[in-house]
């Protein structure tokens, strides 16, 4: 424990540390320098080639629409739900289904988004030829689509279970209830009251957790490759593209777009802010102008349509991968397939477990890690009285704000020029910056709020810090403990760019590998991917519950706790 | 040496500005009530002995404990017992659990286990070793607090609101068996409490602040 003073830097670096180095590395490579393949800047040709690109405007702009289109409907759907339906019967089994939705891997969302809605998906299947007459899927662009709409669907409807967790955490520190019934009793509608009182105070909570959404829709790439447009794709999936390519001048012009996709997100980060000024002075002309709201109830009944599609959009798109995985043959266009088999399981069995073995490893690592480092600093900060300030909060949140596709080319150019090899560990690292935060955030409130004054007790009884830590606050402290690893190892387990460009293509998670049968169409290999992708991340969440209520079934105390 | 907890001239302040201050001695066997409405810095004055002063205050002068400096030392060194309003058992552990937790360390498991069963017979809680300390009363909760603080030997017993949350019946009963308890092991004792029903029964002097 005479390593507890260092611990919050330790963190900081090894959080940090890779994405300012990728940052140095990418401008490097994007002003034509990189040492380890033998070329030596400075110059501006892979900018000129960028610029030559045909591609480049669209792939800029969906970028930019996909982001703040995600974002946008994102907030207003969590917004207007908690504001028409927080306390409400329909609200609490919404919340209920929060944790699994949350933990669904991107990628298995986003196929099972594409299994349903595609032309040949399981909707138009439900509904041909009865409906719409149709014997053959229609030749229709639905996922895929030029505007990319079906990627942004696929990003809205995982984003609103993580903007309504974090909703809810603000909610429980603001004095909402209170403030409702003052809004009733002054004449104003649910809705309208809701977002005239406690909407300004939350969202002052929530602010950093939306930009994470607004640069995270911006630079996905797993996702894009799934549901987004082919040709030309977001700069994000172009970016990875010239990654892949062997051509060391196709690396520099990646650079070089991925410096400009930086560019995109801070620039879109600072619209977001200014929007934000403007609606904050709107809002309080709308709040002076007294309004009660006059279409509160249309607009509650929107809110709950649109949480309920997006749930239900994850949910049957686990049940169509579920279907699709033992299915036997299925033609179009049959509801259900003519008969269910194990093949699709057998055939992929050695694969899928290797993949489940690489992920689960690396999972483990990083998320053991990730929890020593978090709970060293936040005992660090019992011990030494080192607070997190709001500057501190910011760095927390810089690795999910600057986009992956900015950094992780540079870090692994750089890891290249320093002859480390690329595999596992740098993997891991590499997760490690992904999963840190998560695991922070999610540890840091319930152990600072744990009661101080049992660990007075404990002092008053003998026991020295590392007792009252050992013995007292991490057994009480078990189900948060257990929650906060549960967050990373999922986090861990959907990671696909940084498996992929630190892993130089060797490290073969269920992720990569689901998302690399994405381009080949083998439906029945993708759904078993799919399904274990998600079953990865939603097992350790299951465990997180039933650990601490078996550990402590005779200890009522810690039961609700 | 000097039997008892000295504080030789406390005086704490938050900001530079003073909120308590406090020259007294508390003999063994004494019971010492600080009185005061909330806020006052009552709680501060007791942290200040179990060394847990919150970093925003700042104190000077010295605390002895049986002639021994204390002042500087880490909280788990200092032998100073507490009481709070809340029992503040561990949920994670047995009732009997809590008491071992307490219990000095030394002497095999038998004997460490029969000391743990004395002292719940002791508050007439024989056989309740393996209960949940959940499912207890609060009476019962309150004796189980009590014991473990004293099964670690503390020189001195600090009581922070510590009948606050109990009834009025159950109040006084709690309250004569910390006194006699505190008195047959000739404990100083400092009191903080804003019921002059507790000053009372301590029948010791009172020290009022905030006026």
């Amino acid at each position: 424990m005479r390593l507890l003073p260092i611990v919050p830097a330790l963190t900081l670096l090894v959080m940090l540390g890779p994405v300012v180095a990728g940052l140095w590395g990418t401008v490097r490579a994007a002003f034509g320098h990189l040492p380890g393949a033998g070329l030596t800047g400075p110059n501006l040709d892979a900018f000129r080639a960028l610029g030559d690109w045909p591609g480049l405007p669209r792939a800029v702009m969906l970028s930019v629409t996909t982001g703040f289109g995600t974002t946008l409907i994102a907030l207003a759907l969590v917004v207007l739900l908690v504001a028409g339906w927080s306390g409400t019967r329909a609200f609490a089994a919404l919340e209920r289904l929060l944790s699994p939705l949350l933990s669904v891997p991107h990628a298995a969302a986003a196929f099972g988004l594409a299994f349903l809605i595609a032309p040949s998906g399981w909707i138009a299947r439900l509904i041909s030829p009865g409906l719409t007459g149709w014997d053959q899927p229609p030749d229709w662009l639905i996922v895929n689509d030029p505007l990319g709409l079906a990627l942004m669907a696929g990003l809205v409807a995982k984003e609103v279970p993580f903007l309504l967790l974090m909703t809810l955490a603000a909610l429980a520190q603001a004095d909402t209830r209170r403030a409702g019934a003052v809004a009733a009793a002054l004449g104003y509608g649910r809705t309208t009251g809701w977002l005239k009182t406690v909407f300004p105070r939350v969202y002052a909570q929530i602010r950093l957790p939306v930009y994470v959404v607004l640069a995270y829709g911006m630079s996905v790439v797993d996702v894009a490759l799934i549901l987004g447009p082919g040709t030309p794709p977001p700069l994000s999936v172009q970016i990875v593209r010239w990654m892949g390519e062997p051509d060391f001048s196709a690396r520099l012009l990646a650079s070089a777009a991925a410096l400009l996709q930086l560019g995109l997100v801070v620039g879109a980060l600072v619209a977001w802010r200014l929007g934000e000024i403007a609606v904050a002075h709107l809002g309080l002309r709308w709040i002076a102008s007294g309004h009660r709201g006059v279409r509160d109830a249309a607009v509650r009944g929107a809110a709950l349509a649109g949480a309920g599609v997006a749930a239900l959009s994850i949910l049957l798109g686990l049940a169509v991968l579920a279907v699709w995985s033992v299915a036997g043959f299925w033609g179009f266009p049959d509801a259900l397939p003519e008969g269910f088999t194990l093949r699709t399981w057998m055939r992929q069995g050695d694969d899928v477990l290797a993949a489940v073995g690489e992920t689960a490893l690396i999972a483990g690592v990083v998320t053991a890690a990730a929890l020593v480092l978090t709970i060293g600093c936040l005992e660090a900060e019992v011990r030494h009285g080192r607070r997190l300030t709001q500057r501190g909060l910011w760095l927390l949140y810089l690795p999910l704000l600057v986009p992956q596709t900015a950094f992780l080319p540079g870090l692994q150019g750089l890891l290249l020029g320093v002859g480390a090899d690329v595999g596992r560990a740098p993997v891991m690292l590499a997760h490690l910056v992904f999963v840190l935060p998560y695991v922070f955030l999610s540890l840091a409130d319930p152990f600072r709020a744990w009661d101080a004054r049992n660990g007075a007790v404990a002092a008053a009884l003998g026991a020295g810090p590392d007792g009252v830590l050992w013995r007292v606050r991490l057994p009480m402290l078990l189900r948060p403990v257990l929650t906060a690893a549960a967050v990373g190892l999922s986090v861990s387990v959907g990671q696909y760019l940084a498996t992929l460009l630190i892993g130089g293509g060797h490290v073969a998670t269920l992720t990569t590998e689901a998302v690399a049968l994405s381009s080949g169409g083998d439906r029945k290999a993708i759904a078993v991917f799919g399904l274990m992708q998600t079953g990865a991340a939603l097992i350790p969440f299951a465990l997180a519950l039933m650990i601490p209520a078996l550990v402590w079934r005779n200890r009522r105390g810690l039961q609700h706790g | 040496m000097v039997k008892g907890l000295t504080l030789d001239r406390i005086a704490i302040t938050k900001g530079g500005v003073p909120l308590v201050a406090l020259d007294r001695h508390i003999a063994p066997g004494q019971v010492l009530t600080v009185m005061g409405p909330s806020g006052v810095g009552k709680s501060t004055l007791l942290s200040v002995v179990t060394g847990t002063l919150p970093n925003a205050f700042a104190c000077t002068g010295r605390v002895l404990l049986d002639g021994r400096d204390i002042t500087r030392l880490p909280p788990h060194d200092r032998r100073v017992g507490i009481l709070f309003q809340d029992d503040l058992l561990f949920p994670h552990l047995s009732v009997g659990a809590n008491l071992m937790f307490g219990l000095a360390p030394g002497g095999d498991r038998a004997a460490r286990r029969a000391r743990v069963a004395q002292a719940l017979e002791e508050v007439d809680l024989a056989g309740f070793a393996d209960r949940d300390p959940a499912t207890l009363s609060g009476g019962q909760k309150a004796r189980v607090a009590l014991m473990r603080m004293l099964l670690a030997d503390p020189c001195t017993l600090l009581l922070d609101e510590a009948f606050g949350r109990l009834d009025t019946v159950l109040r006084a009963q709690v309250r004569e068996m910390v006194f006699a308890r505190a008195r047959a092991r000739a404990l100083p004792v400092l009191m903080v409490t804003h019921d002059a029903a507790d000053a009372e029964a301590a029948g010791g002097d009172v020290v009022t602040l905030g006026n």
